[in-house]
């Protein structure tokens, strides 16, 4: 789906530089940032951190048939990605031959996520590749 | 209900019409007698571009001034207007409700259709960044593999029992039996799903008429009771879950079920369960407490969950074959059951049902909502 040009403004910290929350109170650490603490509601006190960006492959697929504003980098790999932090994010791994395993460590890089036209708005995010990777 | 499947003839308030007065003529009541409605529909804004769909229905089915209301939860919209219509018959207010569901998918092309029904996950953190829903279920079906070796035949086998069962229901989309080979040489989607381990696109709806148990004797049909009605929410973000292998949202909410019905799953004749994909049967079946965690799979492969097996899953064909017009697929669920606890399922008959139960997942799992129903004694 397109997103609109303001509502891609409003998460570029997030997208740019995985800015995301934690809880003092319990510790838990969210991506994408939240307003409260789930676990501890009011207890909680919220503060931004910034996610280092490493993190290991908790889950992944090769995704064959892709949504609207994807069709030229299909197949792809999609993962779920658990960061050092302990947050957990969803964000394609590129930059690979397919040797991705459950467990392979990552690291996040800046890159385009889709562009919804030749005249249109490009759309920039997080994707990960293999940490040992050179 | 209406037959699933591409009703390229039929349009959304045709279909959804048909449907009520299918229901309104199994009652054997009259359009008077009803007092509200509930229906739920997922996307039909972005699918045909109509929202106020309760004005809709109560005007097409000639039913103002009685109130209808629309509710939304994604793939479980039916099943929570079920829930409304539930809660207002036992709260008093109402006594004939009308609870129907209804979409109308296939106006538009399968790319459209994917991208509006990724709604359903988190739109900003998952879609954005290149999520689809096979994809995300293909997470959750890599780490059932990983955790408790699940295999693609164990996946497979969902479908070609799911096929089998839909080859006897009239109502299903696809009403042909398919063997292990179609599924595991169908062309891969999001590995390791492939298109036959994915529920189709699909128009239909489907009705149901609820009324006080000391009502319900009065009508032409053998009433059903529902005998529990709950939902539980889980994050919208897959991601955000502390286990991909299972649905908390299901645990929770079946658990209460069987503890409001005073009963536990082995005491459960027949479910209908939403296998959108073929991993997400065997994570239900698990979830609902059939079988042990991670074996859901080997139960699968062994027809443990056939017609004849120990528990039959999804005798109207399931999601899979029955097809999945999501906002309709709740109240089939519903309508499926209620067949099997009359003895009216045919060929599909499982023997001496007496309690069945009903699973319906919106989205990669933030919403399930589950039904026991229970034979009149
Ligand atoms: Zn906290």
């Amino acid at each position: 789906m397109k997103e609109s040009i303001p509502l891609t403004w409003r998460r570029i910290p997030e997208r740019y530089t995985l800015l995301g929350t934690q809880c003092e109170t319990c510790g838990k650490a969210y991506f994408p940032p939240r307003i409260i603490c789930p676990q501890c509601r009011r207890k909680g006190k919220i503060k931004k951190i910034k996610f280092s960006g490493r993190g290991k492959v908790y889950s992944y697929t090769k995704i064959f048939v892709p949504p609207e504003g994807f069709e030229k980098q299909a197949p792809y790999m999609l993962a779920v990605i658990e960061l050092e932090e302990g947050a957990r994010v969803t964000a394609q791994i590129v930059d690979t031959c397919g040797d991705v395993k459950i467990g392979s460590p990552v690291r996040a890089v800046f890159r385009i996520i889709q562009r919804d036209d030749p005249e249109g708005l490009i759309h920039y995010g997080f994707k990960f590749r293999l940490a040992n990777d050179t | 209900m209406t037959r699933f499947g591409e009703n390229w003839e039929k349009g959304f308030r045709d279909m959804v019409t048909e449907a009520g007065i299918n229901a309104i003529n199994d009652a054997g009541i009259s359009g008077e007698e009803i007092n509200a409605g509930f229906v739920g529909s997922m996307a039909s804004g972005t699918l045909i571009g109509q929202e106020h769909i309760g004005a809709l229905l109560a005007d097409y089915m000639g039913l103002n001034p009685t109130p209808i209301t629309r509710v939304e939860g994604a793939c479980a919209s039916g099943s929570l207007a079920l829930r409304q219509g539930f809660m207002a018959v036992a709260s008093g207010l109402y006594d004939i409700v009308v609870v129907g569901g209804v979409e109308k998918m296939t106006d538009l092309g399968t790319t459209e259709v994917s991208t509006i029904l990724g709604g359903a996950g988190d739109q900003e953190w998952e879609l954005f960044l290149g999520a689809t829903f096979p994809g995300l279920y293909a997470l959750m079906a890599r780490r059932h593999m990983y955790e408790f070796n699940t295999t693609e035949e164990m996946l497979a086998a969902v479908a070609v029992k799911n096929h089998k069962n839909g080859a006897k229901n009239k109502y299903a989309q696809y009403q042909n039996e398919i063997t292990m080979d179609t599924v595991l040489n169908s062309k891969m989607v999001a590995d390791p799903l492939k298109i036959m381990d994915c529920s189709p696109i699909t128009d239909g709806a489907a009705a149901v008429i609820l009324a006080p148990s000391e009502m319900a004797g009065s009508f032409k049909k053998e009433p059903v009771n529902i005998v529990a009605s709950t939902q539980a929410s889980d994050t919208l973000a897959l991601h955000s879950r502390e286990t991909l292998t299972g649905l908390k949202s299901a645990q929770i909410a079946s658990a209460i079920a069987y503890k409001q019905a005073g009963i536990a799953p082995k005491d459960i004749d027949v479910a209908e369960v939403h296998d959108c994909f073929t991993i997400a049967e065997i994570m239900a079946i698990e979830d609902l407490g059939f079988f042990k965690k991670g074996e859901g799979g080997k139960a699968s492969l062994e027809g443990r969950t056939s017609l004849e097996g120990e528990i039959p899953i999804n005798t109207s064909g399931g999601l899979k074959s029955c097809g999945h017009p999501v906002g309709a697929t709740g109240v089939k669920q519903i309508a499926e059951i209620v067949w099997q606890l009359r003895g009216e399922a045919g060929k599909r008959q499982v023997k001496n049902a007496e309690t069945g139960l009903t699973h319906n997942v919106g989205g990669s799992g933030a919403t399930t909502v589950i039904h026991i129903l229970q034979k009149q004694r």
